[in-house]
């Protein structure tokens, strides 16, 4: 199991990690190897506002389909086409190709109350 | 035959002289025991002789494509029936064999039903029929209707749903229709238990309000904490499963009925799980505001699979008038279809599906009360004795005394999951159970064994579930690449997930 250090991690399994103003958010590594081999994802458009917590997108496995959750506030910037052609980028690549969104986030609490990886390590073990 | 034999297929592609393979690696069985439909095509070669033409012809508008023209196979009636009916061969079915599909309710569907709904009366009564020459058929429906509100301790039913999703939708759509009619259209959060049926959340988006999930407790039971936080004046209402698909009574029930009434919000039964529960609990004693009844589940009715379904809708005192209609009244000694007060309004074209209704009749009144109370005494009985069993060798994450099913994990190793228990299943001749559902077991296999199971039946399947437990510890590779004597083994879902062909021909899939 991977635990990027470069990202910090949400309570329902999504990461998030800085470039430049924006915030770039996939889901774990735990979460993709969990769902199994994934087949749909749903993203939202561009521009729409996401609350903290709330469901952005809906990842569908052979298994279940999951939302994502958003895990801090913002406007949605940009969001990964490829995965609409290429769902298998989020088990091949969770924290590289396989993102989900990049978010303009209200404010940087949100984002620093968030887990760091060994955090989250942690949090996953104990599942 | 366009294409010459090559694995002793050919002329009688049914009889390949293959046998099942049972051994590892050899993949003895790549191709299916029955060639596709395209396989018996000769071109020019017609089913039925048509006699010729002796009107006028007309020319077709521009652009549709004569029958001549279209890709359509073209082979024998009696190829098209021997296809067929080979194919229909490799089926497996609740008259074959064990079929514990959690949630599911695989049940026997008793024969008498079938001879009763073939009766002349009702198989060829006509929809269009006028109320004074149908009163038999209305009759039934109106007995079908009392029955089922006997059952349920609901105020009022209606028969008119066409399957249990839809009865569930009906539901949904009445508790909305209720809040409009008193002005309070700011109700528009539905609770949700996070082990509920997928089709809940469905319903709920479809009439407009919001899903909320509330988390289950370390027993099972609904979050009751978290439940009372949720309940406000935006509470529409709330879904409850009794038994949830956990297999496991409610034990908060109650309490969680009164904070939804209390807040102004109206309460959902799903009614799947009703097996569990005939002549023992009612749900609407328990101030549960309306509820779908899936009669297939419940009471013996074939299950679709594409034919007719049926799942009524029952009602309390407060939503009755909200029902779909038209429903049986008794005027005297004369039975009339009528419409509800504020009804939703007609789902569906006629009356429901008449012929299932008439079968569900037929099983509730062949068992009446103390039968029907055994059925679920002896459902109950099954699940929990096929629970001691199967715990010898999988892990039950809730596990108290459960009702007609049980939830057990089917993670065994870090290698062997849930999907390869269930494949391995089908070599010991063994449907699969329900596999990764309830959401909120990893792994899960949900087992439901039903009334109709034998002890024998029973402990042949526990049996077959510890052999591929001991499989996984000491030879996990016949587990994870099962199954090995099936006309085809183990399928690529993944594949047909993401690039899905459906449509059938003759060219080649790309």
């Amino acid at each position: 199991m991977r635990y990027d250090a470069s990202a910090v991690y949400h309570s329902s399994h999504e990461w998030a990690r800085k470039e430049g103003e924006l915030l770039v958010i996939g889901i774990s590594d735990y979460a993709q190897d969990s769902l199994g081999d994934i087949v749909f994802v749903e993203l939202p458009a561009p521009g729409k506002y996401l609350k903290k917590d709330q469901p952005f997108g809906v990842v569908e496995s052979v298994k279940a389909a999951s939302d994502v959750y958003a895990p801090v506030s913002g406007f949605v910037e940009q969001v990964n086409d490829s995965l609409v052609d290429n769902p298998g980028l989020v088990n091949s690549d969770p924290f590289g190709e396989g993102w989900f969104i990049k978010i303009k986030p209200d404010n940087t609490a949100e984002y620093e109350a968030l887990m760091t990886a060994q955090a989250y390590e942690a949090f996953v073990k104990g599942l | 035959m366009k294409n010459e034999p090559q694995t002793g297929r050919g002329a009688f592609p049914a009889f390949s002289g293959k046998e099942p393979g049972k051994e590892l690696g050899k993949e003895l069985w790549q191709e299916s025991p029955e060639a596709g439909v395209w396989d018996y095509s000769v071109p020019g070669r017609e089913g039925v002789a048509l006699p010729d033409v002796d009107v006028p012809g007309c020319e077709l508008p521009p652009g549709i494509p004569q029958r001549k023209e279209l890709p359509l196979p073209e082979i024998s009636e009696l190829d098209a029936v021997r296809h067929f009916t080979r194919l229909s061969r490799l089926n497996y079915s609740i008259d074959t064999h064990f079929y514990p599909l959690g949630s599911c309710t695989m049940k026997y569907n008793p024969r008498i039903s079938e001879k009763i709904a073939a009766l002349p009366g009702f198989s060829l009564a006509h929809p269009l029929l006028p109320e004074f020459l149908c009163q038999g058929s209305l009759e039934i429906m109106e007995l079908l209707q009392n029955f089922l509100a006997e059952i349920s301790g609901f105020q009022a039913i209606s028969l008119q749903p066409a399957a249990g999703a839809h009865g569930e939708l009906c539901g949904v759509m009445m508790i909305r229709a209720y809040h409009q009619k008193n002005g309070d259209s700011r109700r528009l959060r539905m609770l949700i238990p996070d082990s509920a049926h997928g089709t809940n959340p469905a319903s709920v988006a479809m009439c407009g309000f919001q899903a909320v999930q509330v988390p289950s407790d370390s027993r099972g039971n609904i979050d009751i904490q978290a439940l009372k936080s949720l309940c406000d004046d935006t509470l529409a209402g709330l879904m409850l499963t009794n038994p949830n698909t956990l297999g496991l009574f409610e034990e908060r029930l109650t309490e969680a009925v009164e904070a939804v009434h209390n807040a102004g919000g109206l309460v959902y039964g799903d009614g799947a799980n009703l097996n569990a529960l005939l002549g023992v609990f009612r749900p609407g004693d328990a101030g549960i505001d309306v509820m779908h009844f899936n009669l297939h589940k419940t009471f013996g009715t074939p299950h679709g699979g594409g034919g007719p379904g049926a799942g009524p809708v029952g009602a309390g005192r407060k939503l009755a008038p909200f029902l779909p209609g038209p429903r049986v009244l008794r005027e005297g000694t004369v039975l009339r279809l009528a419409m509800p007060e504020n009804s939703i309004g007609r789902v569906k074209a006629f009356y429901g599906n008449f012929s299932v209704l008439v079968k569900a009749c037929t099983f509730i009144a062949m068992l009446g009360a103390k039968g029907l109370r055994a059925v679920s005494e002896n459902a109950v009985l099954n699940a929990n004795y096929l629970k001691k069993l199967i715990e010898r060798g999988y892990s039950i994450p809730y596990n108290r005394t459960c009702m007609h099913e049980f939830v057990a994990s089917g993670h065994l190793s870090d290698t062997i999951h849930a999907l390869d228990v269930a494949k391995r299943l089908i070599d010991y001749g063994c449907h699969p159970p329900t596999i990764y559902f309830p959401l909120i077991v990893k792994e899960a296999l949900m087992i439901e064994p039903t009334e109709s199971e034998s002890r024998k039946t029973l402990e042949a399947f526990a049996d077959a579930m510890l052999a591929i437990a001991e499989e996984a510890r000491h030879n996990p590779d016949i587990v994870k690449t099962a199954p090995h004597g099936t006309p085809v083994g183990r399928l690529d879902e993944v594949s047909a997930a993401r690039n899905p062909v459906l449509k059938h021909s003759n060219e080649k899939a790309p």
